[in-house]
C-alpha cells in the first residue's frame, strides 16, 4: 500500500479519485442551486414591478428592475396607526437590551462553571444541557402563566428578560473557556491578589473573544427575527417584524412590497453573518459533547 | 481564595462529604454569585415551566376558574378521545423522522463536501447553505413559487410546458401540504449543526490523515468512516441535538405557508394542537398534557440519537 502514496516536500499527498472529486462537485452545485435560488428569487421579486410580478408565464429574471416596490412599502408604513419608528425603536431596543443582558448573564455562569471548581456546578450545567433537547414552544404556556404572576404581561420585561438566559450561548460560552482559558493563567491573576469578577473581566473575557461575538450574532438573530409574542398586547411594544408581516398580509396585490420587506429583513441577519462568520466558527470547533 | 487552597488539602480527610461540601460552598461563594442571575433566570424561564406543565396537566385549568385536580383524564382524553391529536402525532413523527436526519445528513455532507475547498470560497458556500436559516420569513417565498395561481412559478411553468389544465392548489390540498412543508423545513434547516460540523472538519488534525493513509486507508469513503467521523464525535453528538430540537419546532413555518388549521389538518403537528388548546382555546390543563407529551417526546428521541452515535466507528 504504502508504495502507491506519492509524497511532496514530506508531505503526504491524500488518495483522492477524480470521480469522487466530479461526483462531490456535482452535487454540492445542485444542492447549493436548490439552497441559492429561492433567495434569488426573492430580491428578484422585490424588483419588479407590477407587470412582471403578474405575468403568465412567471419569468425568473427580472427585465426592467425598480425600486417602485420599496417606496410602496414605506408609504405603506406610513399609514400604520402607530408611528412605523416605534416598532423599529422597539425591536432595536429589545435586540440590544436582550443581547447584551445574555452576553453578560451567560458569560459570568459559563466562567464559573468552566473554571471554578465548585459544588454543584456540573449538576447545573447538566440541567442547561438537557434544556437544548427540547423547543421552547413545550414551556410557552406556562411561561406565560409565570409571566402573568410577575406582571411582566405586556411590558418591555416579558421579551427582554427571558431573551438574556439562552441554554445555548451558556452552553458555547462554557464550552470555548473550558478549552480556551488556560488555569495557569488564571492561578497566576489569582495569586496577584485579582478578585473572581477582575480575573473574569480582564483575564477571561478577552481570550473569548470568538464566544462573545457569537453570542450576540445569535442572540441578536433571534430577538432580531422574533415577530408576534404571546405576552404582547399593546400595539406599542410589538416588533418591527411583527408590523411588518401586518401590512405585507394584504394579499397578492401587496406581493411585490412583501418580497421587499423580506429582503430588507433578510438582509441584517447575513450582514452580521459575513462579518462574524470566522469567529461564529472558531467558536463552533469547541461546541462538540464529549459523553 | 489562594490561601484558603492549601488549607483544604489538609483538613479534607478530616471531614464528612457534608461537611467537606459545605466548605467548599463556603470557600467559593463567589461563583454562586455569578452564576445566579443566568441560573435564577432559567429556573424561572425553563425550569418552572416544564415543572408546572406537569402539575397542571393532571388537572383542568383553564386560566379562570379554580383548577380541580383529574388524575389522567388529559391524558386519557388525549389518547382515546381526541382523533385529531393522533393525527397531529403522526404528523409530527413523520415530519421529525424526515426533517430531523436529513438536515443533520446534509449538514454533514455539505461540511465534508466544502472541508478541502479554499478556505475563501468555502466561507461564500457556508454562507449561501446558512442563509435561509438566519434571514426571518424569507420561507414564504415557497408560497409564492408553488402559489396556487398561474403567477406562481411552479404553476406556471407546468401549464405553459402543458403537463397540467388548471392551476394545482399546492398549499390548499392535502396530499401535498406534508411533502412540500418538509422541503421547506429542510430548506431552512442548516444551522448550528452545519457551522458545527464545518468547525469541527476544521479542527481535525491533517496529520491524522496522513498517519491513516501511511496505515492503508485507500479512499476518502474509508477516510471518513474511520478517521473522520470517529475524531468528530462530540460535534456529531452536538449536531444531533440541534437537528432533533429544531426538528420540532417547524410548526410556524407550516402555519405561514398553510395557514391554521391546515387542510384536513393535513400538516397538523402537536405543535399546533398545543398552540389550539393552550393559545386560542385557554384550556390550560389539556393543553398541558400536550406539551408533556411533547416534552417526553423530544427527550425521548434525543437519549436515542445519542446512543446511536455514540456507536459510531466502534
Amino acid at each position: 500500500m504504502a508504495k502507491k502514496l506519492r509524497t511532496r516536500k514530506h508531505k503526504v499527498v491524500l488518495n483522492r479519485s477524480a470521480g469522487g472529486d466530479a461526483g462531490i462537485t456535482f452535487l454540492l452545485v445542485l444542492l447549493g442551486a436548490i439552497m441559492f435560488l429561492p433567495m434569488v428569487y426573492v430580491v428578484m421579486q422585490s424588483l419588479k414591478p407590477l407587470d412582471e410580478l403578474f405575468m403568465f408565464p412567471p419569468r425568473f429574471y427580472v427585465m426592467n428592475p425598480t425600486f417602485r416596490n420599496f417606496k410602496d412599502l414605506f408609504s405603506l408604513m406610513n399609514t400604520s396607526w402607530v408611528p412605523f419608528s416605534r416598532y423599529i425603536f422597539n425591536t432595536v431596543f429589545v435586540s440590544v437590551a436582550g443581547t447584551a443582558g445574555n452576553l453578560l448573564f451567560s458569560s459570568l455562569a459559563a466562567y464559573a462553571m468552566a473554571k471554578i471548581k465548585f459544588p454543584g456546578a456540573k449538576f447545573m450545567f447538566e440541567t442547561v444541557r438537557t434544556s437544548l433537547m427540547f423547543h421552547a414552544t413545550v414551556t410557552a404556556i406556562c411561561s406565560f402563566i409565570v409571566m402573568s404572576a410577575l406582571g411582566w404581561v405586556d411590558t418591555y420585561w416579558a421579551r427582554i428578560v427571558p431573551a438574556c438566559c439562552t441554554s445555548l450561548g451558556l452552553y458555547l460560552m462554557k464550552q470555548f473557556m473550558e478549552t480556551n482559558v488556560t488555569d495557569a493563567v488564571l492561578e497566576s491573576a489569582r495569586l496577584d491578589g485579582s478578585t473572581e469578577f477582575k480575573t473574569f473581566w480582564v483575564i477571561a473575557m478577552p481570550m473569548v473573544k470568538p464566544a462573545w461575538l457569537t453570542l450576540i450574532v445569535y442572540s441578536f438573530q433571534g430577538l432580531w427575527n422574533s415577530g408576534a409574542s404571546i405576552y404582547i398586547q399593546s400595539e406599542e411594544l410589538k416588533s418591527f417584524n411583527y408590523a411588518i408581516q401586518q401590512i405585507v398580509a394584504g394579499g397578492i396585490r401587496r406581493s411585490g412590497a412583501s418580497a421587499a420587506s423580506t429582503v430588507i429583513m433578510m438582509l441584517v441577519p447575513i450582514t452580521v453573518f459575513v462579518i462574524t462568520q470566522s469567529n461564529i466558527i472558531e467558536t463552533m470547533g469547541s461546541s462538540g459533547m464529549k459523553d | 481564595m489562594s490561601k484558603t487552597a492549601t488549607k483544604k488539602a489538609v483538613s479534607r480527610s478530616e471531614m464528612t462529604k457534608l461537611q467537606w461540601t459545605w466548605k467548599e460552598m463556603k470557600r467559593n461563594w463567589v461563583a454562586y454569585v455569578m452564576v445566579a442571575p443566568f441560573m435564577i433566570l432559567f429556573a424561572l424561564f425553563t425550569v418552572l415551566p416544564v415543572l408546572l406543565s406537569i402539575v397542571i396537566s393532571f388537572t383542568d385549568f383553564n386560566l379562570l376558574e379554580m383548577p380541580n385536580f383529574v388524575f389522567m383524564q388529559n391524558y386519557i382524553t388525549l389518547f382515546f378521545d381526541d382523533d385529531i391529536f393522533l393525527l397531529a402525532a403522526q404528523n409530527t413523527f413523520v415530519f421529525a423522522a424526515i426533517v430531523g436526519p436529513a438536515s443533520y445528513l446534509m449538514s454533514l455532507m455539505v461540511a465534508w463536501f466544502i472541508n478541502e475547498l479554499d478556505p475563501r470560497i468555502r466561507a461564500i458556500v457556508t454562507l449561501i447553505f446558512y442563509a435561509p436559516s438566519i434571514s426571518g420569513q424569507v420561507y414564504l417565498i415557497w408560497g409564492t413559487l408553488f402559489s396556487g395561481d398561474a403567477y406562481g412559478w411552479v404553476n406556471g411553468a407546468l401549464l405553459n410546458l402543458g403537463l397540467i389544465n388548471t392551476e394545482v392548489q399546492f398549499f390548499k390540498d392535502a396530499d401535498y401540504v406534508m411533502p412540500l412543508c418538509i422541503v421547506v423545513a429542510l430548506w431552512t434547516s442548516l444551522g448550528t449543526s452545519f457551522l458545527s460540523f464545518i468547525a469541527g472538519l476544521q479542527g481535525i488534525d491533517r496529520s491524522l490523515y496522513e498517519a491513516a493513509a501511511v496505515d492503508g486507508i485507500k479512499n476518502r469513503w474509508q477516510e471518513l468512516w474511520y478517521v473522520t467521523l470517529p475524531t468528530m464525535k462530540p460535534q456529531l453528538m452536538f449536531g444531533a441535538i440541534m437537528s432533533i430540537t429544531s426538528s420540532f419546532g417547524f410548526g410556524a413555518v407550516v402555519t405561514a405557508l398553510c395557514g391554521f388549521p391546515s387542510v384536513d389538518y393535513a400538516a397538523h403537528t402537536i405543535m399546533h394542537h398545543l398552540d389550539d388548546y393552550g393559545g386560542q382555546r385557554f384550556e390550560t390543563g389539556y393543553a398541558s398534557a400536550i406539551a408533556v407529551v411533547l416534552f417526553a417526546i423530544m427527550i425521548g428521541a434525543n437519549v436515542l440519537v445519542k446512543n446511536i452515535i455514540s456507536k459510531v466507528g466502534q
